[in-house]
């Protein structure tokens, strides 16, 4: 026994309890949502830069963006299976859908979204490289339907926003864990896409011209300005809910979660911050790509540890 | 008809019998509970008092769990009892994120979720639950709410004023009620777990969620060639840590 511990008078000791739950939801969730935001966060960040430039200044964007989209949903699809306990009765998202749950519309909808986004990949891909399946009668049937992928685009582009922000309302629905808060991690899940949207697509931007890359940079600052000014909002102001409070004591000083918490900021926000604003000015293609793999890591930390500090805190 | 409980915390003396019982008629497995009794030490020496809280799921009229559950699993019967269907089940765990009260777990050996269920099955048959056969003090009451006439209504109306229910801020409703209940006793927040202050057992945390002998490629190939669990163990569920620190709520250590 520590007999140098202090306990107030007023505090209550548990002298007798059950095993505490460890954490409920644990990487392969931080993994889904971080593959998840990359997964639409391309798809949006593209629809801004086919807004704003020809797409003969990003000639890759194409093919190159629903590919990537479709890489990073596969991952998220996948880890979303794989943490399920009964991964088996998936199926009964769709055979037996409650539609209360965010789980459900999620499943619904990001299915939906992945399929387009298969065949963008499918039409993007052939169609950069003619060479490749000439004979193929599927190849053929796809390029035919070329046209299509603009066609859907916009819906895609509409459908990147639900997608992107629907674990927000899962983690409200998690009325267990007051930290996640619907306004706040609405907003959190969609700048996390403009972030690692635009991450990616600075790592395969080497062809495109300054003027689009320059926009690239400016989505990222923006992005994790505000998004880092939300964290800071609840680092320091959150004192109002007593269960906020407390789950925040794991990021503070002392707390188990502050290195991580740091490590997340200074790679996912500060230094990206700091480079893509440099960049704007005086464009440094290593030192951009350098910001877009700790826009990407950063994130990784930040979303593990908001997903990991309010299940550290005894519900009853 | 809409059943609820009522515990007079002012009654309970911690003999843990109700804990037992659900274990045995519900078949609880290791690492796992429906209802347990906590301790709770307030004051300082010599002026020092011992709480006994039985918890177990509210069976809120706004469930969390009901609302997140993807497939439905998880469902309220006409007698407001909120039930799980663990042939449903997915073991997304996304109602263990949803309730507040901490009353879901994932079950070792099926690998869903479950929780108490106020014996559904007894009170189907006409009994009581479990835990309320066994209590030897009669602290646990259980019966229609809806009934004005009924022990639990009477009892109630017999201790206005000091009638609580747990996190009522989270508007969950909870059909699960304390008598004598306080600050200390019924919000967690309010009291602290300390290493070396336990009577029995230091503070544990479960290493696992579900069956921990089950890999992920096990857990897709067990439903169809099925899968043993002989081997469970308390050991393979709890980690027991064995040096001094302390380990206090809040995230400071």
């Amino acid at each position: 026994m520590d007999h140098g511990t202090v306990i107030e008078a007023t505090k209550a000791v548990v002298t007798l309890d059950v095993a505490l739950p460890g954490i409920i939801w644990g990487w392969m969730i931080t993994l889904n949502m971080w593959a998840k935001s990359i997964g639409t966060g391309v798809i949006l960040v593209g629809a801004f830069l086919l807004y704003r430039h020809k797409k003969e200044e990003m000639p890759n964007l194409r093919w190159m963006m629903p590919l990537i989209s479709f890489i990073f949903l596969n991952i998220f699809l996948l880890f979303t299976l794989l943490d399920l306990h009964q991964p088996l009765r998936m199926v009964n998202i769709f055979l037996h859908p409650h539609w209360t749950s965010a789980i459900t519309v999620g499943a619904w909808m990001a299915s939906l979204f992945t399929a387009l986004i298969t065949l963008m990949t499918a039409i993007g891909f052939l169609d950069a490289h003619p060479d490749v399946a000439r004979h193929s009668g599927m190849a053929k049937a796809i390029r035919k339907m070329s046209g299509f992928y603009e066609t859907i685009f916009p819906f895609v582009v509409f459908l990147a926003l639900p997608v992107t922000m629907y674990t927000a309302i899962i983690m409200a629905e998690a009325s267990a864990r007051e930290l996640w808060a619907a306004p706040a991690e609405l907003i959190q899940m969609l700048l996390a896409a403009f972030m690692v949207g635009s991450a990616s697509l600075i790592l395969v931007s080497g062809k495109w011209t300054a003027e689009a890359r320059k926009d690239l940079a400016f989505v990222l600052a923006l992005s994790v300005f505000f998004s880092f000014l939300m964290y800071m909002g609840e680092y320091f102001f959150s004192f109002k809910a007593a269960e906020v409070e407390a789950t925040l004591a794991y990021v503070h000083e002392n707390g188990s979660y502050h290195l991580q918490f740091w490590s997340a900021m200074v790679l996912g926000y500060i230094i990206p911050f700091f480079i893509a604003m440099g960049s704007m000015r005086e464009e440094s293609r290593v030192l951009m790509k350098f910001a877009a793999l700790t826009t990407l890591i950063g994130l990784y930390l930040a979303k593990s540890t908001w997903l990991e500090i309010p299940q550290m805190i005894p519900l009853s | 008809m809409k059943l609820g409980f009522l515990v007079d915390l002012n009654l309970c003396m911690g003999c843990k019998g109700c804990e037992i019982a659900c274990k045995v008629e519900n078949e609880v497995p290791l690492s796992s509970w429906r209802l347990r009794v906590k301790y709770i030490d307030v004051g300082t020496f010599p002026d020092t008092s011992r709480n006994f809280t039985p918890l177990r799921c509210n069976h809120c009229e706004n469930a969390p769990c009901e609302r997140i559950c993807p497939v439905s699993a998880l469902h309220y019967l006409d007698n407001g009892i909120v039930n799980i269907d663990n042939e449903r089940c997915i073991g997304c765990a996304g109602c263990m994120m949803a309730c507040p009260y901490g009353a879901i777990y994932m079950d070792p050996e099926t690998n869903t979720a479950d929780k108490c269920t106020y014996c559904a099955h007894r009170i189907e048959g006409g009994l009581m639950p479990a835990c309320v056969v066994a209590c030897p003090v009669e602290a646990n009451i259980f019966g229609d709410v809806e009934d004005e006439t009924s022990h639990i209504s009477r009892y109630i109306m017999e201790h206005q004023g000091n009638v609580q229910v747990r996190k009522p801020e989270k508007h969950t409703n909870p059909k699960h009620y304390y008598v004598g209940g306080g600050n200390n006793t019924l919000n967690p927040l309010a009291h602290e777990r300390i290493e070396g202050y336990g009577l029995f057992n230091n503070i544990t945390h479960l290493k696992h969620m579900g069956d921990p002998h089950h890999s992920i490629l096990e857990r897709f190939t067990t439903p169809i060639f099925g899968g043993h669990n002989d081997h469970l163990k308390n050991e393979s569920f709890v980690d027991m840590p064995n040096d001094d620190a302390s380990h206090k709520e809040g995230g400071h250590h």
